[in-house]
């Protein structure tokens, strides 16, 4: 390598490093209905007493990726980190307007929600490989965690080498089995919560300052 | 005859493709209403690609999406290779992968090396 090949990458990475001082931009990333808005609005709520986006039981209530700037978060051991939270669509391979009318939505409606959610997810693809720094992804422990999009979608996260701590969401259903999550992606630290009732949020906040911070 | 179309591809004729001509060949495949086969899986950037162009590529009572089914990727594995692969933190690729038209198939892993894949003809 030439001496100023050298220099140069010495004066970018000193730059970097001076000029770095953006907040990590953290995304919620997930399936459908995994309760990433849930999360979101907790999230929102406890540490700046705002509010996010809309919950609802139909699949893609969420079709814009929304950002909420500059959020402390503080952990039980008093390690803090500072975020930007990024509630995104949730991520598929397939939408079918149909689907939509199962919940009592006319065609008309269910065609613009389905467009809405396809441009929805190929936004959220775009700030995963642009935007993001560190990636919640979120499970719904009663569901199997073997589903292909989230082994694709952990496997995109785990190629950009983003931090990523998996979160195991609806432990209040009799259902749930966090420990199937965890030996699915045995890799990474796995939080399980309920986002809905807010048990265990605590461990997941310590968890976002010591791997986000 | 009536029947469904499977096209198998080799890992030569894949890897002789760029991303994008491999998401090309696969999504028109699908798109008419065949399963594709792909000896080997697609790279991670490749696959959020494919989810990507997929999305944008979504119509009423047309294309609705794809389902994919592959084996997961060998931990590292044994021996040599498996050593090589661990210290130099590269992660084999996906294997085997099945993909095809969301309105058509149904698939089940039904464990770590087997896939089940029940297709309706249209
Ligand atoms: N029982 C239970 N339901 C939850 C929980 N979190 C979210 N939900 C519900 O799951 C549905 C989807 O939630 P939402 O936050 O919109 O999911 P998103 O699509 O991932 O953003 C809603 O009906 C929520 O009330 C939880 O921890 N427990
Ligand atoms: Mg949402």
């Amino acid at each position: 390598m030439s001496f100023l090949i050298k220099t140069k990458k010495k004066l970018s990475r000193f730059l970097k490093v001076f000029f770095r001082k953006r907040r990590a931009r953290i995304g919620i990333y997930g399936p459908p209905n995994a309760g990433k808005t849930t999360l979101a609005n907790r999230i929102v709520r406890d540490w700046t007493g705002d509010a996010m986006g809309p919950v609802s039981e139909i699949p893609h209530e969420t079709r814009r990726a929304r950002r909420k700037e500059n959020i402390t978060i503080t952990g039980m051991n008093g390690n803090s980190v500072d975020i930007d939270i990024v509630d995104t669509p949730g991520v598929t391979t397939k939408i079918d307007y149909k689907e939509f009318m199962e919940y009592g939505l006319e065609k008309d409606e269910a065609v613009k929600r389905a467009r809405e959610a396809t441009e929805g997810v190929a936004e959220a693809m775009h700030w995963l490989r642009e935007d993001i720094d560190g990636v919640i992804y979120m499970l719904d422990s009663t569901l199997d965690p073997f589903l292909q999009v989230n082994i694709m979608m952990v496997g995109i996260i785990e190629s950009r080498k983003l931090p990523v701590i998996i979160v195991a969401n609806k432990i209040d259903l009799p259902d749930a089995s966090p420990g199937r999550i965890k030996s699915a992606f045995p890799q990474h630290p796995v939080v399980p919560i309920s986002s809905l009732e807010g048990s265990n949020v605590e461990q997941l906040y310590e968890q976002m300052a010591d791997y986000f911070g | 005859m009536q029947g469904i179309q499977i096209d198998l591809i080799s890992e030569e004729r894949l890897s002789s493709l760029t991303s994008m001509e491999k998401i090309r060949l696969i999504l028109d495949d699908v798109k008419q209403g065949n399963i594709v086969v792909l000896e080997k899986g697609l790279a991670p950037e490749e696959a959020s690609r494919l989810i990507e162009v997929t999305m944008m590529e979504i119509s009423p009572d047309g294309f609705s999406g794809i389902e994919m089914e592959t084996y997961p990727a060998k931990e590292g594995g044994a021996g040599l290779a498996g050593l090589l692969s661990r210290i130099s933190g590269k992660r084999p690729g996906s294997r085997l992968t099945v993909i095809g038209p969301a309105n058509q198939i149904r698939m089940l892993r039904k464990d770590k090396d087997l896939i089940s894949a029940w297709v309706s003809s249209r």
